[in-house]
This record gives structure tokens, sequence and C-alpha cells, in this order.
């Protein structure tokens, strides 16, 4: 059944141009060439050249490269691990424990970081990039497990069993059968875990030192004191990261649907 | 000899992930619960004596309040997110199918983007002079400038903003499963259109879109950023005085039972959710 008017369409159009408007207009802004005004005064690259310029701004983005690729490695490692070995036991305490995995990313943001800052200083572990990568490597395990999870049961288990009867071992299925099936959703699962740990803000400002500045807690503290164009700038580079990664993930999905 | 071969690995392989999710999943949230029944000490940190202080201290008016102001911001919230977010994913999951992939990739790109990002446009377009006040004062809505940043509207544009997706995912995947033919036999049966809805589209996408109110319900009251960012520091939602706590006054066993409540108001929405859409998993997420 189709949508008879046109009225649906347009209505969908106009929620669409609405959910775009802000990022249009920070992607517009970061080349503008005044600091105030809101008035066009002109194409300039300027803004971008002071941040390039901008030592911080720079450990930041190094940071935070360095914390989403940490994090999405150990949840890749751990998570399709588990996913591939839950297949196997049946202890009581799977459904359980997989309930747990799965809670970073269902309880509220703030609550999560908040549990993270008291627990981490209880350890008495020093804030910083290791209490980073402790908490973002927690939020982007259930990413890769759920998805290599729900790719497992979909795999045809004859598959595995045609290549244990030839007599592999069972490292050597893991690895030259298993591994290829659910390598697009383990890549997957990384891409989102990638994106999801470079854009956190909220857990990140609870569970950072003073030394240590990712950067969207970077941008989070220059937005309280309001608009610069630097910000801007940053923005529009962080948009542009993330609109890779996802075009990454899409050619991904679309080259193992073939 | 084989199967215990199998198990022996299978053993292996798992290990990491109970190790990991039990020291920083279920100790962390233990601990937190912990935490919300000790007693605070006079300079820093905690005594070791266990009181109902914490959770008694909530119901001061003060704090009541707030819960009570972050209750009413996620309702008016979760309302106008039903009223955009349902026709959305209502009309979404009726267009063709390569506009249904051309329109959800254009929903998921600001959906993975920071929300703190897309927050901070609305700054430039709320801000006093800035672009939405002189676009109503070039087209006479108003004269003189309407200073919207740092007030209640903005923080409601901005929740919705950041969690109509969430609404729209939900009643998209239930839509797209509809059996449509159970819709034209209510039509040729002759139901006018507003009764058909009523009675089957609207109560066969019901799981989808009370998954979509739980989704951004839950969430508004813990966006501490947007209050935090759109609403300056007029509009104090439980999740901003749990970072206040938190990081200001220092009292971690009291921002503990804050978000001991805000978890079991949290899962209170999620049961009664499970109890009345009848389903165990949330539509939409995965």
């Amino acid at each position: 059944m189709k949508n008879k008017t046109k009225i649906p369409n347009f209505f969908l159009g106009i929620i669409l141009a609405v959910v775009y408007l802000p990022i249009l207009v920070i992607v517009v802004y970061s080349f503008q060439d005044s600091k105030i005004s809101t008035v066009w005064e002109g194409f300039s690259l300027r803004w971008y050249r002071e941040l390039f310029l901008d030592r911080s701004m720079r450990e930041a983005v190094f940071n935070s490269f360095i914390l989403a690729g940490i994090s999405c490695i150990n949840a890749a490692v751990i998570g399709t691990m588990a996913a591939v070995g839950m297949t196997r036991i049946s202890w009581r305490s799977k459904g359980l424990i997989a309930y747990f995995s799965t809670l970073p990313i269902m309880i509220p943001e703030i609550i999560l970081g908040m549990v993270f800052m008291v627990f981490f200083s209880f350890l008495g572990l020093p804030f910083g990039m290791t209490t980073l990568v402790l908490a973002h490597t927690a939020f982007c395990i259930p990413y890769v497990f759920t998805m290599v999870r729900s790719r497992l049961i979909g795999l045809d288990p004859s598959l595995t069993e045609a290549a244990r009867d030839l007599g592999a071992g069972e490292v050597m299925v893991f690895f030259t059968v298993t591994l290829p099936l659910i390598a697009p959703a383990v890549a997957s699962g990384m891409l989102l875990s990638f994106a999801m740990s470079f854009d956190d803000v909220v857990i990140s400002i609870f569970v950072t030192g003073a030394a240590t500045n990712t950067l969207p807690v970077k941008i989070y503290t220059q937005m309280k004191n309001g608009v610069s164009p630097e910000v801007n700038a940053l923005s529009t580079i962080m948009l542009g990261g993330t609109v890779l990664v996802l075009l990454g993930s899409e050619l991904i999905r679309r080259r193992d649907k073939k | 000899m084989k199967k215990e071969k199998r198990k022996g690995l299978a053993w292996l392989l798992v290990i990491p992930f109970y190790f990991y999710t039990i020291v920083f999943v279920v100790l962390p949230l233990a601990y937190m619960i912990l935490l919300s029944f000790l007693k605070r000490a006079e300079v820093w940190g905690v005594t070791k004596e266990i009181t109902w202080e914490n959770y008694r201290n909530i119901f001061e008016p003060v704090y009541l309040r707030t819960f009570a102001e972050s209750l009413k911001l996620a309702l008016l919230c979760t309302f106008f997110i039903a009223l955009l977010g349902y026709p959305f994913g209502y009309f979404m999951a009726k267009l063709s199918k390569q506009w249904k992939r051309r329109v959800m990739m254009l929903l998921m790109i600001p959906f993975w983007t920071s929300a703190l990002i897309r927050m901070y446009g609305w700054i430039i377009i709320f801000r006093s002079n800035g672009l939405l006040d002189q676009f109503f004062m070039a087209v006479h809505i108003t004269e003189k400038p309407l200073r919207l940043l740092y007030t209640y509207p903005a923080v409601v544009v901005g929740m919705i903003y950041a969690l109509l997706p969430f609404m729209i995912l939900s009643v998209y995947s239930s839509a797209e499963k509809l059996d449509w033919s159970l819709v034209e036999a209510a039509r040729d049966l002759g139901a006018s259109p507003f009764y058909t809805f009523i009675t089957v589209t609207l109560k066969l996408t019901m799981p989808g879109f009370l998954s979509g109110v739980v989704l951004t319900f839950i969430p508004s009251m813990g966006l501490f950023f947007v209050a935090d960012i759109l609403g300056g520091n007029k509009i104090v939602l439980v999740g901003n005085l749990i970072q206040e706590q938190l990081m200001k006054a220092r009292n971690w066993p009291f921002a503990a039972a804050l978000s001991v409540v805000l978890m079991l108001l949290t899962s209170l929405m999620l049961a009664i959710y499970r109890k009345a859409a009848g389903v165990k998993e949330l539509e939409g997420l995965f």
C-alpha cells in the first residue's frame, strides 16, 4: 500500500530538513570569517588553521583516536570470543551474564558514568587513559557481542560440521570457516563501537583525569562558554569522520550481501 | 573425547567476557548500591556506617521538585516525540524499498553523530540575534529578538531533537512488519479510514510505539548535557542533580542514591512496557 497523497512525503521532507538544519548551520559557520556575527562575512579557512596550530587540540584528537582504537579492539576480541564461545557452553549463568553485559548500553549514560567514577576511585586507579579505556571497553563490548551473536545464529551449522568431518581441528575450523563468515559482523560491530567511543562525552567526563582530554570533552567544556568558531571547525571535522565511518560500514554490509 | 575438547575450548573463549562483565559491570553497580546506603564522611569519602539517610534526603522538597520537573519534561518531550515520530515511522514504512533505504541512511547519519555537536548547532540557531531571531524579525513575526537560548522551550526542542530517531526507528520497525492486507481487508469491509487506523494499524504497531516511548522517556530524564547547554543553569533535571552532587558537592552517597532511584524508575518503566506490549525485547534495538 503506497502513500496516496503528497502530504506524507512532504512531512518526511520537513522533518528531515529540521534534523539536518543544526548540522548544516555548524558546517556553514565553520567556514565563515568573522568571529561573532550571525551575518555571513565571507569564506575563510581561518578557524581550521587556528585549530591545527592549537597544541592541546592536537593532543585531544590523538587521545580520542587512541581511546576509540584500543576500546574497539578490546571489544572485538572479547566480544567475538564470547559470542562464539557462548554457542557452545551450556552454563546456567550464560543468559544472566549476557544480560548484564548489555547493561552499559541500556542504563542512562549518566548513571554508568557515575558508577565507573566511584568504582575506579574505590579501586584507587589513577584517572586518565587507563580508566577511560576500561570504561569505554565496557560499553563497546555489547555492540560487538550482540552483532556477532545474531550473525552466528543465522549461520548454517553444516558448514563447520563439514569442515570438522573433513578432519579440520577446532582451532583450524574457527580461523578458516567461522571467522571469515562472521568477519563482517565483527567489522561493523567494531566500527560502531569506535564511533560510539569517539563520540562519547558523558561517560568520559566522569572517568577522565585533569590531564587527559578527549575531543568531545574538550568541545563540551568550550561549548559551556558559549559559541566559538573553533568549535564549529572541530565539529565539522568530527561530523566528516562519522560520515566516513558510516559509509565504511555500509560498504562492508553491501559487499557482505553479494 | 572430542566433546570434552570442544567444551574445554569454549570455556576459554568466554572467560574474558565473564571476567569483564563481572568486574566492570556487576561489581561497579553493586558498589554503587552499597554506596547509596553509606554515610558521608565529614570531609572526604564515606564512613562504614549503614544509613537510610541518603534516600530520606531525596524526599526533601527541593529534590522532590527536581524529580517532578524531570518527569514533567520527560512527559512533555515524549508527547511531542510521539506526535512527530509516529507519523514519520508510519509514512516511512509505506515508502518504496529504495526510498526506505535512502531515508534510513539519512536518519542514521545524524543519529550516530555526536548528540553534543548537534546540540551545538541549536545554540547558533537559538542564541539571541541568532539565526532564528534574524529569521523571525525578517518576516516580521517578532520585532525584538526572542532570546530563546537558555529557556525551557530550547531544552524541549533539544531533547526532542536528540531522541526523535529512537521513536522513528521503533515505530518504523513495527510498521514495516505490518501486514497491509489486514488494513485493506478492514477497509473493504466498510470501516472508515480513521476507524481502520485505530482498530487495526495502531493496534498492530503498538509494540513499536510503546518501545519508542520507553526509549525516549528514559533517556530524557538523564540527558543532563542538553539541559546544561541549551538551558544554562536554569533547568535542573535529575541528571544535572546527580552530576552536581558528584562533581561539585562531592556527596557521592547521595548521588548514588539518586542514581539507584532513577534506575528503579527506569526498570519500572521497562516492566510496565513489557507487561503492556507482551514482548521481552525492545523493538527497533538490534
